[in-house]
């Protein structure tokens, strides 16, 4: 019988919880790395067994970790176990943690400044990495989104961290301005059928896509409409928060903008709005439903003031036909007094018959759904605040 | 053999349980200590200073001899208790936030 895994990264460490394929028991294990704010945990899809993880500190920076059996043991890559501390010339190890942006070929300066909350332009500052996506096909090879926002790549299993220079270079750098929780890359989408196109989307700049493997990048923002920025149509300055596909149509996107949910129909060309009748198109999170391509999930937000669901009742929206007509899912979940949040990659889906929807909130709650969001119960009640949640389906 | 103690979080990190001991060639600095503590436990290497600036991250103190060293230029030689091993170097994760 299949089984699931789901990587849950919180403030306070990560934890996995693994059940059979019926989803009614669960194994908890954690925390790991406790203590550390895990921002992401995230399986190869080439090697289940191989995961990686972001863990970060504001006061010791950034951590890669690594497990090649699951979750039951990690390391960091740059330092496996039992190994040298140092290299051939006697240099130490420990690369797996150094993010470093490329400078300019020409001066050797930074390649480029940002806008910074005051309006000034501001250095590229490492601070942390918010995603990991491994690649499809390789389990060695892994992409990390930062903040500063930029697009690194690993091809060594974590060991050393290479920048994809091409989108901050592509010359709307100056543009990009940090959003309330930092001027993040936190969104990665690799089209399954394209191995040379990516999708990213940066809060707060808007989406970005390549059609050469990285090298070149352009904005994808056309049809946002952003009413909070000198130009609500601007080519980019736009708080996108997460975007969504179905493998089986990858031109077909789904966007949770700061406001608004947006639908793209032509690999992010142009985007129109699906918000419809949903109580307030405000949130973060965004996914698609496993073998429905059209039925895709929201958890609408009050507002950008008040980051809580509405109402105090926490309710999943569902759209069964790729956006605008939505219905509420609440059976199972907290219908007052609730005031959580669910932030940008903290929703998940497995990929049994029947489709499990996951979601993790600010209040340390994950809930599963076996029913493709009919039904809904709680795996855990009580974790530290849910950062990222991500789900895998194994044999 | 100078003598060091990592904040609990670094101590997880670099897997070891109690204080640290090191073979430190030349004068005993911030920096002397800091490079070998890194040789010895590559996976510190950005924690304690910038990846790249090699400065000490903003939150990170360092204490001997019951007084704060933090400010100190990375060349400036430690206390004589610290080079000779009667006192440890203590690295601290400055308490922040409410």
């Amino acid at each position: 019988m299949s089984k699931v895994r789901v990587l849950v990264g919180t403030r306070k460490g990560a934890f996995l919880l693994s059940s059979d394929g019926k989803r009614e028991k669960w194994d908890v294990s954690g925390p790991h790395f406790a203590g550390w704010e895990i921002y992401h945990v995230k399986g190869s899809p080439a090697d289940p067994d191989r995961l990686y993880a972001s863990q970060t500190s504001g006061w010791f920076g950034q951590v890669i970790q690594r497990s090649d059996d699951g979750g039951k043991t990690w390391f960091q890559p740059g330092t496996p176990p039992g190994e040298p501390t140092t290299g051939p010339g006697g240099m130490p190890k420990g690369e797996s943690n150094k993010f470093v942006y490329d400078t300019s070929a020409v001066t050797g300066k930074p390649l480029t400044t940002h806008q910074f909350y005051d309006g000034t332009q501001h250095p590229w500052e490492f601070k942390r990495v918010w995603h990991l996506e491994p690649s499809h096909s390789d389990p060695n090879t892994v992409f990390a989104g930062v903040e500063d926002a930029a697009l690194f790549r690993s091809t060594d299993g974590g060991i050393s961290w290479h920048e994809l220079a091409g989108l901050r270079g592509h010359g709307t750098g100056p543009k990009w301005q940090p959003g309330a929780g930092g001027m993040c890359l936190h969104t990665i989408i690799q089209d399954p059928k394209n191995p040379n196109r990516i999708y990213i989307a940066i809060s707060a700049a808007g989406a970005f896509r390549t059609d050469d493997g990285g090298k070149t990048w352009r904005p994808i923002n056309r049809g946002l409409k952003s009413q909070y920025i000198p130009d609500p149509e601007a080519e980019v300055g736009h708080c996108v928060h997460h975007v969504a596909f179905h493998p089986s149509r990858p031109d077909v996107l789904f966007m949770q903008k700061h406001w608004d949910v947006m639908r793209s129909d032509n690999g992010g060309d142009a985007w129109h709005e699906v918000s419809g009748n949903l109580p307030t198109d405000f949130g973060f999170v965004i996914d698609v439903h496993a073998h429905e391509p059209e039925t895709i999930y929201v958890v609408p937000i009050t507002s950008d003031g008040e980051h809580f669901v509405p109402e105090g009742k926490l309710r999943v929206y569902r759209s069964r036909t790729g956006g605008n007509e939505w219905e509420p899912l609440t059976k199972g979940l907290p219908q007052s007094d609730c005031y959580v949040n669910v932030l940008r990659d903290a929703m998940a889906v497995d990929s049994l018959d029947s489709c499990g929807i996951y979601f993790g909130t600010t209040g340390g709650q994950v809930y599963a759904s076996s029913d493709a969001g009919d039904s809904w119960a709680p795996i855990v009640r009580d974790l530290p605040a849910v950062l990222s949640v991500e789900v895998q389906t194994l044999p | 053999m100078i003598r060091v103690i990592l904040p609990p979080h670094l101590r997880t990190l670099a897997r070891v349980s109690g204080e640290v001991s090191l073979d430190v060639e030349g004068q005993a600095t911030q920096r002397s200590v800091l490079d070998a503590l890194e040789v010895s436990y590559p996976m510190l290497r950005g924690t304690i200073r910038d990846h790249i600036t090699q400065q000490r991250r903003p939150f990170v103190r360092f204490f001997a001899c019951s007084e704060d060293l933090s400010h100190e230029p990375p060349d400036t030689p430690l206390p004589d208790a610290v080079a000779t091993g009667d006192e440890p170097l203590l690295v601290v994760g400055a308490i922040a936030g409410g």
